[in-house]
């Protein structure tokens, strides 16, 4: 009994802070469950309570009046370069499958904030595509204004980012002066990568598995020596770690689906994936995902048979496919892709959505938390002023968690503030600076 | 007239005369399926027909742009002007009449900045023809680099984008804009008017990315010098454009004048200090756009401003001048990080609210199909729906100087417009046909081609 009541004296106070928002009288596209007219979605603390017609607000709710105004799931982007400082390639070696995304995020990127107004709530923050295996990706939320450690999903599968093609076999840009080029330099080198790291994983492995049993029977043994990139390599064979895999030509796309059967590994998604749709059965056979921009081409030699039929053709053969930005810009209106995908090739309205919501969700297998609106899952909301599918509508209000982070009333009321706050700090440091500058005459 | 094999309700046509269009249809139909099943080194979509038959579009919600819709109305047009455009207009005889119920005819739009026909693969050297190397290129054309067989052509054309101002890029004078239609077997076919313009990128203070922060003192002063350099270079080629024209003018009056060798140079300069061509001057933030119009101001230039972001600082001193502004591209990011994030989807409406003539561009090349979705991304954020349709169709034809052919569908115009089963400003609205000065444009692209032929493997 007293345990009980000290645990109630501990949640108690929690309780009370969780705060209860209404949003009614909207058009709910929940993405998984239809369309809801003048339906209401009520948050408690950071999760959907409830979704429907006939849902009441209690006495203690903050309600949000979205009558003629429509409310869909948070944007889930699956490629991002946001929020990371410095580069985003670890360009040393044509492996760098040890280096984390995680150990250089920053929470001030402007972009975080832009993509909020357009809409966008969690991305898969990845390194550049500079070499076969860039580096560990992060599954992020854009909770701006809050410390990088909350941006982090808590729960989301560790990922990592692999690159095909024309990149990391260097075609586009070339090595600073007085260096030389770096292997590989062809579309065979780039498998021979992939092969050889998975092989010397294996052996690693192997060592290790040696080792234990040697202990486990009491031999002698020497432990192996611990190397970060082959646990990297090992953890991914061991199913810990989800591939994304920038790509573009139907043949090295093929190429990374046979080497994955053959040494015993799975790719979690597709990246870019602009010929996709010619072997999207391959893909599908795989399980792979896919994840594309819908309408860019011919920015360089291997995005030229690029289609906007892409998504179409995919989704049609049973690809699990999302759009993503790759662009900090187009990051902001993923769904106009969304739209693209119904004007080429007629994908439905509900698959519409799908590709930029709980498809994006199940490829970086966090379905059971965002991509839809269910009770239960994160209430990361977004409510528009229109149809989001329509290129006249707007974001009105981003949600994420429960929590208010774009406004856009906010937003307009604040920028005068704002404006007056920045003149008034240069003008501090510019008076500083020549404070000092006298000071320090002689 | 060629239709989406797949749509099963495209534009239904019916004859007044002449070759039975259900017969039309499906040998194009059959035409479009051998198309698919060949080989894709070089595609084989026309690029235009030739042929500047009579057509009436009717039952046709029409947009003029420059009167009020018309409904259930009838569009004639003939050897590539129309001639009618009425609730109840005449159908002559021997037109190809197309049934236009529920779907709409707008005027073709037009891109206000493009590097459509410039490039083919952006990382490709061999296929990039946009920026030439040095500084001061105003004899550079547009007009003679263009790619008539082109992908970008057709990509760009179905999506109802008929018309653009190609535009060369790079160097501080980047050489000669040129109007052109996207349909025509060589570039003189291709091009309306040209040039349309002579473009200045007009050196900036400081390089991108901008920030507030004070720069390093040193780097700062390389920083100044190189640009008071820059200004002083162009202040230069223009004073001796200036004196070019002068001494042109008095050989030409007088065979006692010497005569002088010509400068290609200054030769492309004089229209541009006389005022007779506009000058372009791209400029983004306020200090920039301030030097360049002051810069004009100096030559008495006839300015159009291009870019322009920061141009709602700057409304007093674009509306004294008259100036028309070019925004764009749209779907961008603003320069500063504490800009407001809808900084360019509300300068449209500043504009508008002020009175200044604007229009739009993409300043993009294989999305420049998305020129109506950079305009309703303005009317997404308080510019009337019809201000952004004019922004890509009648506002451009006036800026550039094609009103009395381009911009809105009127009789006498230019019969380039489009058949579409929505507002094109619209992602969803699919664009059924184009007609390019009055040719029946195909309606297939690469892409369309590669769908075709990848939904059939087998």
């Amino acid at each position: 009994m007293r345990k009980t009541l000290l645990a109630l004296a501990f949640a108690l106070p929690l309780f009370a802070q969780e705060r209860v928002t209404l949003i009614r009288n909207a058009t709910i596209l929940t993405v998984t469950n239809g369309v809801i007219e003048n339906g209401s979605v009520l948050i408690r603390g950071a999760k959907i309570a409830a979704v429907g017609r006939d849902v009441s607000a209690p006495a203690n709710a903050r309600v949000i009046d979205a009558t003629g105004k429509f409310v869909m799931p948070g944007i889930i982007d699956t490629h991002s370069h946001a929020g990371v400082e410095g580069s985003v390639n670890e360009v040393s070696l044509p492996n760098t499958g040890m280096v984390r995304i995680q150990d250089a995020l920053t929470n001030d990127d402007i972009s975080a904030y832009r993509q909020l107004a357009g809409g966008t709530t969690a991305a898969l923050i990845l390194h550049g595509s500079a070499n076969a295996i860039g580096g560990q990706s992060q599954i992020v939320k854009w909770k701006w204004g809050r410390p990088v450690s909350e941006w982090i999903v808590p729960d989301a599968p560790r990922t990592i980012k692999f690159a095909l093609g024309e990149n990391p076999k260097s075609a586009n840009f070339r090595p600073p002066e007085g260096q030389q080029r770096q292997y590989p330099a062809t579309r065979m080198g780039v498998e021979e990568v992939i092969r050889k790291s998975f092989t010397d994983a294996r052996d690693y492995m192997a060592a290790w598995d040696e080792y234990e049993a040697k202990r486990k029977r009491n031999e002698t043994a020497i432990p192996p020596r611990r190397d970060l990139l082959m646990e990297t390599m090992a953890d991914i064979l061991r199913g810990k770690i989800d591939i994304h895999a920038h790509s573009y030509r139907s043949d090295e796309i093929v190429m990374l689906l046979n080497l994955a059967d053959e040494m015993g590994f799975k790719v979690r998604e597709l990246q870019h994936v602009l010929e996709g749709y010619k072997v999207a059965r391959e893909i599908a056979k795989h399980g792979a995902g896919a994840g594309t921009f819908i309408d860019w081409w011919g920015y360089k030699a291997e995005a030229y048979d690029a289609t906007p039929y892409n998504v179409a053709l995919m989704l049609r053969n049973g690809v699990l496919t999302s759009v993503n930005s790759d662009s900090d810009e187009l990051a902001r209106h993923l769904n106009h892709d969304a739209a693209k995908a119904i004007k080429y090739g007629g994908v439905s309205e509900e698959d519409a959505l799908r590709v930029c919501t709980i498809n994006a969700a199940k490829q970086l297998r966090l379905d059971h938390r965002i991509g839809s609106i269910e009770a239960g899952k994160d209430a990361d909301l977004v409510i528009w002023t229109g149809h989001p599918l329509s290129t006249y509508s707007r974001v009105e209000t981003t949600f994420i968690e429960g929590e208010i982070y774009f406004d856009r009333q906010q937003d307009l009321a604040r920028r005068e503030a704002n404006r007056k706050e920045k003149e008034e700090r240069l003008k501090k440091e510019a008076d500083d600076a020549a404070k000092t500058k006298k000071e320090r005459k002689p | 007239m060629t239709c989406h094999p797949e749509r099963s309700e495209g534009p239904r046509a019916t004859s007044a005369g002449g070759a039975s269009p259900s017969a039309r249809l499906s040998m194009t139909v059959l035409a479009a399926l051998l198309v698919a099943s060949s080989a894709f080194a070089q595609s084989t979509i026309l690029n235009s027909t030739g042929r500047k038959g009579t057509f009436a579009i009717r039952n046709a919600t029409i947009v003029p742009v420059t009167s009020a819709p018309i409904a259930n109305g009838t569009i004639v047009f003939a050897n590539g002007v129309i001639t009618a455009v009425a609730a109840n207009a005449t159908v002559p005889a021997d037109a190809t009449v197309i049934d236009g119920t529920g779907l709409f005819v707008y005027p073709g739009m037009i891109d206000s900045g493009s590097n459509v026909g410039l490039v083919e693969v952006d990382s490709v050297a061999g296929t990039v023809d946009t920026s030439e190397l040095g500084d001061f290129n105003p004899n550079s054309q547009a007009a003679v680099a263009i790619n008539p067989h082109s992908e970008l052509v057709p990509v760009t054309r179905v999506n109802g984008v008929t018309h653009l101002v190609a535009t060369p890029e790079g160097g501080i004078i980047s050489g000669q804009s040129a109007l052109i239609q996207l349909a025509g077997w060589t570039p003189p076919e291709m091009v309306v008017k040209g040039p349309t313009a002579v473009h200045i990128r007009f050196p900036r203070l400081r390089s991108a990315p901008i920030s507030d922060q004070p720069q390093d003192e040193e780097a700062e002063k390389e920083l100044r010098k190189s640009y008071t350099r820059d200004v002083d270079k162009l202040r230069d080629i223009l004073r001796d454009a200036q004196a070019y024209g002068k001494a042109a003018a008095a050989r030409r009056a007088s065979q006692s004048v010497e005569r002088f060798d010509r400068d290609l140079i200054l030769e492309a300069l004089v229209p541009v200090v006389e005022g007779r061509v506009p000058v372009v001057m791209h400029a983004n933030l306020a200090r920039d756009i301030r030097a360049a119009l002051a810069f004009a101001d100096e030559f008495k230039l006839k300015v159009i401003l291009s870019g322009a972001q920061d141009v709602g600082r700057l409304l007093d001193d674009v509306k004294r001048r008259g100036i028309p502004v070019i925004l764009g591209p749209i779907l961008s990011l603003p320069q500063r990080e504490d800009d407001p994030y809808d900084l360019l989807f509300t300068n449209a409406k500043t504009l508008h609210d002020a009175g200044v003539p604007f229009a739009i561009q993409t300043s993009d090349a294989h999305n420049t199909r998305n020129l109506p979705y950079h305009a309703a991304s303005c009317a997404a954020f308080g510019l009337p729906k019809d201000e952004a349709l004019k922004a890509v169709t009648l506002y451009p034809a006036r800026i550039w100087g094609v009103a009395d052919r381009l911009g809105s569908l009127e009789v006498g115009k230019s019969a380039s417009l489009i058949l579409t089963d929505g507002d094109p400003l619209e992602i969803r609205t699919n664009v059924r046909q184009v007609f390019i000065g009055g040719e029946e444009i195909p309606m297939d692209s690469r892409h369309t081609l590669l769908y075709e032929k990848f939904r059939r493997r087998p």
